[in-house]
C-alpha cells in the first residue's frame, strides 16, 4: 500500500445475490490524479466507485480512503470488522461524489442544495453559508440561478450545481459516476469543461465514464474493468496507443466506428 | 325554506366542520406514526402497522362508526354520539393517511437520499431535511384529497346522533316535509365546506413551495 494513495482497494469482491459484480478488485487512485474507470456496461465500474463511497457495501476485502478504512477493518486474524456508522460518515466526509441522475433535492434551490451541507453539517450561519454556496456556483458557472429550484434548470446546469453542492464540503477525492451519461449530447460539454478545469486544479478524481475523448485527454491513469476484474490499467497514453488487452481493443473499437477515433489522437 | 332553516344548517356545517378538522389532524399525527412503525427496522412494528390499517380500511366507515358507539357503553365508557362519531372518523383517515404517507415515502428516489449521506447529513437529518419534505411534496395533494372524502364521509355520522349538515338536514325535512330544499341546501354546503378545503391545499402547496 502506498503512503500517497487517495484510495486504495485490496481484493474487493461485491455480490448481488448469486451475482458476482465485483471479483477481487486491487485498485490505487493517487492523490493528485484523474483516474478514469472504463469498461462495457454491466462490468462494475460504478459499482466499484459506490463502493468506495460505502453506497454499496463490500462483501469482502479493504478499502481505505487517505488511509483510513471505510466500512469495514482488517482485524488481525484477518477478518473483517463493521465499523461503527459514526466512523464511516467521518472517512466519508473526505469525499464528494457526483450522481448520474445529479440527485438534486428537489424542494430547495440550486443556493438551497449547495447551502444545505454547509448549514446543516458544519453548522455555518446562514450569511456565510449563503456567501460561500454563492461562490461555488459562480465557480460552475451559476451564480445567476441561484434561486432556481432544480426543475427550472437544464440537465447540464442541474450536474454543475450537483458538483458544486459537492466541492462545497472540501472534499479531498471527487467521485464521479457517469457524470454525462443522462445528459442530451449538446449539454455534456459544460459539465465536462467543469471537470476539467477542476482536475487542472489538481483535484484527486475517481470517474466512471463513457466519455473515452475525455478519459483520453484529462484521464492520467485508466482502469479499464471487465467482468469484475480490472483487465487492464497504465497511464493514458500507453492504454489508449497499445490497448493490447483484446477485450480493451474490441471496446475501444466500438467507438472507433462511432467516429470518436478523431478524439484519441493527440 | 326560511333563513331559521339555513341558520340551523350552517351550524350543522360549524360541527361537520369541526369533526372533520379535528379528525384529519389527529388522523395525521396517529398517520405519521403507523406509517413510521411501517417503515420500521422492527418487523413485529411492521406487523402491527399493517394490521392497524387493513383492520381501519377495510371496515366501513359506517359499521365502524356503529360499532363504536353501541361498543364503548358496553365496555364501561358513557361519552356522548359526538366523541363516537369523532374516534371513529380518526381511526377511519388516519389508516388512509397512513398508507399514502408510506407510498409518498417510498417513492423517493433512493439517490436523493444517498446524496445526503455523501454530504454528512446524519440519518435524522435526512429525515427532517430531504426525507419528509419530499414525501409531503409528493402526497399532498392524495392528503387533500382524503380531507375531502372525510369531510363527505363525515356524513354517517348522523346515524350515531350527531347534528351535523345531514342529520340537521333530516330533522329539516322531517319537520317541514320540504326534502328537496333541504337535501340541496346540504349539499351546497358540503360543497362550499370542500371549495375551502381545495383551496386550503393549494395554498399550503404554494407555502411550502411545492410546484407542479
Amino acid at each position: 500500500m502506498t503512503q500517497d494513495a487517495a484510495i486504495t482497494m485490496r481484493n474487493v469482491v461485491k455480490r448481488f445475490g448469486g451475482n458476482t459484480v465485483l471479483r477481487g478488485v486491487d485498485l490505487d487512485v493517487r492523490h493528485g490524479e484523474v483516474t478514469c474507470l472504463i469498461g462495457p456496461s454491466g462490468s462494475g465500474k460504478s459499482t466499484l466507485l459506490r463502493c468506495a463511497a460505502f453506497l454499496e457495501e463490500h462483501d469482502d476485502g479493504i478499502i481505505r480512503i487517505g488511509g483510513a478504512p471505510i466500512g469495514y477493518d482488517a482485524a488481525a486474524d484477518g477478518s473483517r470488522t463493521r465499523l461503527p456508522p459514526g466512523e464511516i460518515a467521518r472517512v466519508r466526509r473526505s469525499i464528494g461524489m457526483v450522481f448520474q441522475q445529479f440527485n438534486l433535492w428537489p424542494h430547495m434551490t440550486a443556493l438551497g442544495n449547495v447551502a444545505e451541507g454547509l448549514r446543516q453539517v458544519l453548522r455555518l450561519p446562514k450569511r456565510e453559508a449563503q456567501d460561500r454556496a454563492m461562490a461555488h456556483l459562480t465557480r460552475v458557472g451559476l451564480a445567476e440561478r441561484a434561486s432556481f429550484y432544480p426543475s427550472q434548470l437544464s440537465g447540464g446546469q442541474q450536474q454543475r450545481v450537483a458538483i458544486a453542492r459537492a466541492l462545497a464540503m472540501d472534499p479531498k477525492i471527487m467521485l464521479f459516476d457517469e457524470p454525462t451519461s443522462s445528459l442530451d449530447p449538446e449539454l455534456t460539454g459544460e459539465v465536462l469543461t467543469v471537470m476539467r478545469d477542476l482536475a487542472a486544479e489538481g483535484m484527486t478524481m475517481l470517474v466512471v465514464t463513457h466519455e473515452i475523448g475525455f478519459a483520453a485527454h484529462v484521464g492520467q491513469h485508466i482502469v479499464f474493468l471487465d467482468e469484475g476484474r480490472i483487465a487492464l490499467e497504465g497511464r493514458a497514453g500507453e492504454v489508449f496507443r497499445k490497448p493490447w488487452h483484446p477485450r480493451m481493443a474490441q471496446f475501444l473499437q466500438t467507438y472507433l466506428d462511432r467516429g470518436a477515433s478523431v478524439l484519441l489522437e493527440g | 325554506m326560511t333563513w331559521i332553516h339555513v341558520y340551523l344548517l350552517a351550524v350543522g356545517a360549524v360541527v361537520t366542520a369541526g369533526l372533520s378538522v379535528v379528525s384529519i389532524t389527529i388522523g395525521l399525527a396517529i398517520g405519521i406514526s403507523v406509517c413510521a412503525a411501517s417503515l420500521a427496522k422492527s418487523a413485529p412494528l411492521r406487523v402491527l402497522a399493517r394490521l392497524y390499517v387493513s383492520f381501519f380500511r377495510g371496515v366501513p366507515l359506517l359499521v365502524l362508526l356503529l360499532l363504536i358507539y353501541h361498543l364503548l357503553p358496553q365496555i364501561g365508557i358513557d361519552v356522548p354520539g359526538t366523541v363516537a362519531a369523532l374516534v371513529g372518523l380518526t381511526l377511519c383517515t388516519s389508516a388512509y393517511q397512513a398508507e399514502t404517507l408510506r407510498g409518498g415515502f417510498v417513492n423517493i428516489a433512493p439517490g436523493l437520499v444517498e446524496a445526503g449521506r455523501m454530504i454528512g447529513l446524519s440519518p435524522a437529518q435526512i429525515l427532517v431535511r430531504i426525507r419528509a419534505p419530499i414525501a409531503l411534496r409528493l402526497t399532498l395533494p392524495a392528503l387533500v384529497n382524503e380531507a375531502i372524502m372525510i369531510l363527505k364521509a363525515s356524513s354517517l355520522v348522523s346515524v350515531v346522533g350527531v347534528g351535523d349538515i345531514t342529520r340537521t338536514a333530516q330533522n329539516l325535512s322531517s319537520s317541514t316535509f320540504r326534502p328537496i330544499e333541504m337535501f340541496a341546501t346540504a349539499g351546497l354546503f358540503y360543497l362550499l365546506l370542500n371549495i375551502v378545503v381545495a383551496r386550503g391545499g393549494n395554498g399550503l402547496g404554494r407555502m411550502l413551495g411545492l410546484r407542479g
